[in-house]
């Protein structure tokens, strides 16, 4: 035994079981996430059972995808009110997802595996994703596309489905350009004619150049209120066309019901197609998932503009901490004479790294939005008043919150890197007759480079993953824009923005529909954490082609 | 400790004709033929018909309370190869770091007394170190390439200049990198990357860099010292042939090679000058007890 101590073979032993440990945690957190995650968009199969209530004998068909199955203690049953025979311990329960939300009030359901009879997977259901309300399960009674009836048994039936929703889709888009891009624009110009007015008033201009304003005001506002109304119309007529075509369904309580096509945004039938087909709508839902905008408050849907708001608000908080901790760090280290107060400096950089973030969050809203912002709007935007424009959360002081949070990082990597730098690379440089500035930024500066990008590396990890003190200074539950358009001045640094961090908690945790957001809080956080992987890696390959350039004997 | 610990094992042959390859032979055939050599040269050297460069008038150098160099008096002549000998911490690399003024970067220092180039006080108030640094270019004892192509290595104090013209770029380059020894073996990979050359090519190409801007003197702080023989025997070479055109002077922990590459041997012990002379006369015919002691290896 002591033989094997002082062999330090226990010394191996505790090491490289630290390691698995770790190892097994981080695998087995990525991996639940992934499971949990990527199974969310597998086309489950839709059942079809009976259920009979124990007190009254009566039946109900049931209709809907088996979400999970779990065993409670017959206890918990029995104090929920439902019969379990005695010398049961242990009972399990089915969680079906019933959809139907607008007639059955509630789209998730729990039955005793008792009270349930044999289940079946009948071919002709379809499920129906809607735009309101969620899912739909049921059965087809006919199709009716412009005024015409087809039969479900119609060997056209499902094409003339597909082709409804297809087109459904399309109207979809050409209204949601109308009302994004061109009512958008002439409300902004009502908007800006609004400000200019309010601006000349602010300036106190009158007699007859306020007049001739006036008159032009009016003249613009005629022409865009009837471009306004014009396009009113085009709309109506595109609304009145998507809702033309109608699906007739019954519901497993044998009632009945017409959906129209505008509100349909996928129609499957999931006990009848091939494994093939199942892949396909597989990736279909993914890429749904990552490029479209959130539905039924964020419960259905999908993130992209969450993921936009996370990468916009992380390379801008790049542009931002890059320069200032590169700039601060070199003088801390290069040109501060080395002392007591650089000392003192050092250590409060360094314990800035190790405040909450949510004091930051607090700060950021205290002095960035409120006395920044709002003594920028009132240099700036004093026509917009009393509504801000910088004096409320937006993008800028999010990035800004947190490149002061991510500030110590980029300054300690920097100061690293340019320590190393090995003193005979410098002198060289003076020995040529280069001054001190020269040296600096021709020689140490670029050997420098790659510890920057540690540090910017390590700032965007945390910078991704923060949501505390962004719930404060610019992150909101549904942004109705995006911070990047073709609108001038392209980047809105004023907007809010949503951010996954911040999309995990609210779906999680604010969502009035627990179950239907429960796979989507995996999913998100899965995006989360490869979207900063794929940053990080992105930041990591530029650094390895700097160092590459800048290779040095010394490291 | 003997001092003569790295036989490079050449015959050096004659030191105006250092271009002929030179054959390995036993120590004791080079240091013979070393000798041969340097009487041979010698015969005409003496420091009074030389043109004098540095002039150095009783300079003290202090480092916070220790003193370095206690009153040292010494005069450099042009375009000859002058080298400080001496044990380990006697003040000849910070002497030789006076001529550039590379002293300065440490704060704790403090000099007394002058040292002359060409007449004038280099650390007047009105000089301007970066302008000294120019004429006076410095080659390290480790090479100290830049994270840099070859082409921009040599190129980069003429860009301090502010010469970007290609052309003369290109022409000043390549008259270095051959100046320098080097041209045959890096004309055709300019743009790699300078840590890419060994040892003994990157301490060629620091030459060639410190001679790109044309100094008048060039100091070398032990430059073959992390070198193998083969390289040394170049960077020796290469001294002998840059002396037509600079005035070079070298530390040296390495007597046989004070013995092959100098004109002038100054031995300092302790920072203090001990003995300058021709280097024939110091190495046969020492005056001093103590440079005679360190010359026979009887202590250093």
């Amino acid at each position: 035994m002591k033989a094997w101590f002082r062999s330090g073979t226990p010394w191996i032993w505790l090491t490289g079981g630290a390691l698995a440990l770790s190892l097994v945690m981080v695998i087995g957190l990525l991996s639940l996430i992934a499971v949990r995650g990527f199974g969310h968009f597998w086309p489950s199969l839709v059942a079809e059972t009976v259920v009979t209530n124990h007190d009254t004998g009566e039946q109900t068909l049931v209709l809907g995808e088996i979400t999970r199955t779990e065993q409670v203690p017959a206890a918990v049953a029995r104090d929920a009110g439902q019969f379990v025979p005695e010398g049961i311990e242990l009972v399990e329960r089915v969680l079906f997802k019933r959809g139907n939300r607008d007639q059955f009030g509630q789209d998730f359901v729990w039955h005793l595996g008792l009270t349930l009879d044999e289940m079946s997977f009948p071919p002709e259901v379809l499920a129906i994703e809607r735009r309101e309300w969620g899912n739909f399960y049921g059965y087809p009674i006919y199709l009716e596309i412009d005024g015409e009836r087809i039969e479900t048994d119609d060997p056209r039936f499902r094409d003339l489905t597909q082709a409804a929703v297809d087109r459904s889709l399309d109207y979809r888009q050409r209204i949601r350009r109308i009302e994004r891009t061109d009512i958008g624009r002439t409300s902004r110009e009502l908007e800006n004619i609004r400000l200019e007015e309010r601006g000349m008033q602010l300036r106190g201009v009158t007699g007859p150049d306020l007049e001739e304003a006036q008159e032009r005001f009016a003249r613009q506002r005629a022409l865009l209120e009837a471009e306004f109304l014009e396009l009113r119309s085009e709309l109506d007529a595109l609304y009145a066309s998507q809702r033309r075509d109608l699906l007739h369904m019954r519901m497993s309580d044998e009632r009945e019901l017409t959906i129209g096509f505008d509100n349909i945004v996928r129609v499957t039938s999931p006990n009848d197609i091939t494994v093939l087909a199942k892949i396909v709508e597989y990736f279909d839902r993914v890429g749904e998932f990552l490029t479209e905008g959130p539905r039924e408050a964020n419960t259905e849907g999908g993130i992209f503009p969450a993921i936009f708001g996370t990468v916009t608000m992380v390379l801008v908080m790049s542009i931002m901490v890059t320069p200032f901790g590169v700039l601060a760090a070199i003088y801390l280290r290069e040109y501060a004479k080395q002392g007591t107060v650089t000392r003192i400096i050092r250590v409060s950089v360094y314990n800035l790294a190790g405040v909450p973030s949510i004091v930051f969050g607090v700060f950021g809203l205290g002095f960035f939005v409120y006395f920044l912002g709002g003594n920028i709007d009132q240099l700036f935007y004093q026509a917009a008043l009393p509504s801000p424009t910088f004096g409320t959360p937006g993008l800028f002081w999010a990035s800004l919150t947190l490149a002061l949070l991510t500030l110590p990082v980029v300054i300690v990597s920097t100061e690293e890197g340019l320590a190393r730098i090995p003193t005979t690379i410098r002198q060289g440089s003076l020995a040529l007759g280069a001054t001190k500035s020269e040296t600096l930024w021709k020689v140490v500066v670029p050997l420098a480079t790659p510890a920057m990008m540690t540090g910017l590396i390590l700032a965007i990890a945390r910078a991704a993953g923060e949501v505390a003190p962004l719930m404060l200074v610019g992150v909101v539950k549904l942004a109705p824009t995006l911070p990047i358009d073709g609108e001038f001045p392209f980047i809105h640094l004023e907007r809010k923005i949503m951010h996954l961090g911040f999309h995990i908690y609210d779906v999680g945790f604010q969502s009035p529909n627990v179950e239907a957001a429960r796979p989507l809080v995996y999913a998100t956080a899965l995006t989360l954490v490869l979207l900063i992987i794929v940053l990080n890696l992105t930041a990591i390959a530029i650094r390895n082609r700097l160092r590459e350039k800048y290779r040095s004997d010394s490291d | 400790m003997t001092k003569i610990l790295t036989p490079s094992g050449r015959a050096p042959g004659n030191t105006t004709d250092s271009s002929e390859p030179v054959r390995a032979g036993s120590q004791q055939e080079g240091i013979n033929a070393m000798t041969e050599a340097m009487t041979e040269l010698d015969e005409q050297l003496n420091i009074d018909n030389e043109t004098i460069k540095l002039t150095v008038d009783d300079l003290r150098l202090y480092y916070g309370n220790d003193q370095a160099l206690k009153g040292i008096d010494m005069k450099i002549p042009e375009k000859r190869v002058t080298a400080f000998i001496g044990p380990s911490g006697c003040g000849k690399s910070t002497l030789l770091r006076c001529f550039n003024r590379m002293n300065d970067l440490v704060d704790i220092c403090r000099i007394e007394g002058t040292i002359r180039m060409d007449g004038d006080d280099i650390y007047a108030p009105k000089v301007d170190v970066a302008e000294l640094r120019r004429q006076v270019g410095m080659v390290f004892q480790k090479p100290n390439p830049f994270p840099k192509t070859i082409y921009e290595n040599v190129a980069y104090g003429l860009r301090l200049q502010g010469v970007n013209d290609k052309r003369t770029l290109d022409q000043v380059v390549e008259d270095s990198l051959r100046g320098a020894a080097l041209w045959d073996e890096v004309k055709d990979r300019l743009h790699d990357n300078a840590f890419g050359l060994s040892g003994g090519q990157q301490q060629r190409l620091v030459i060639a860099r410190a001679i790109a801007i044309e100094p008048e003197v060039l100091l070398l702080d032990e430059p073959a010292s992390a070198l193998d023989p083969i390289s040394t025997l170049k960077i020796e070479e290469l001294i002998n042939s840059l002396k037509e055109k600079y005035t070079i002077v070298i530390v040296t922990h390495n007597m046989q090679q004070a013995a092959r590459v100098s004109d002038y041997t100054a031995f300092m012990y302790i920072g203090e000058l001990i003995e300058f002379g021709p280097t024939n006369e110091m190495f046969t015919n020492p005056k001093e007890k103590q440079t005679n002691d360190y010359i026979t290896g009887r202590f250093g």
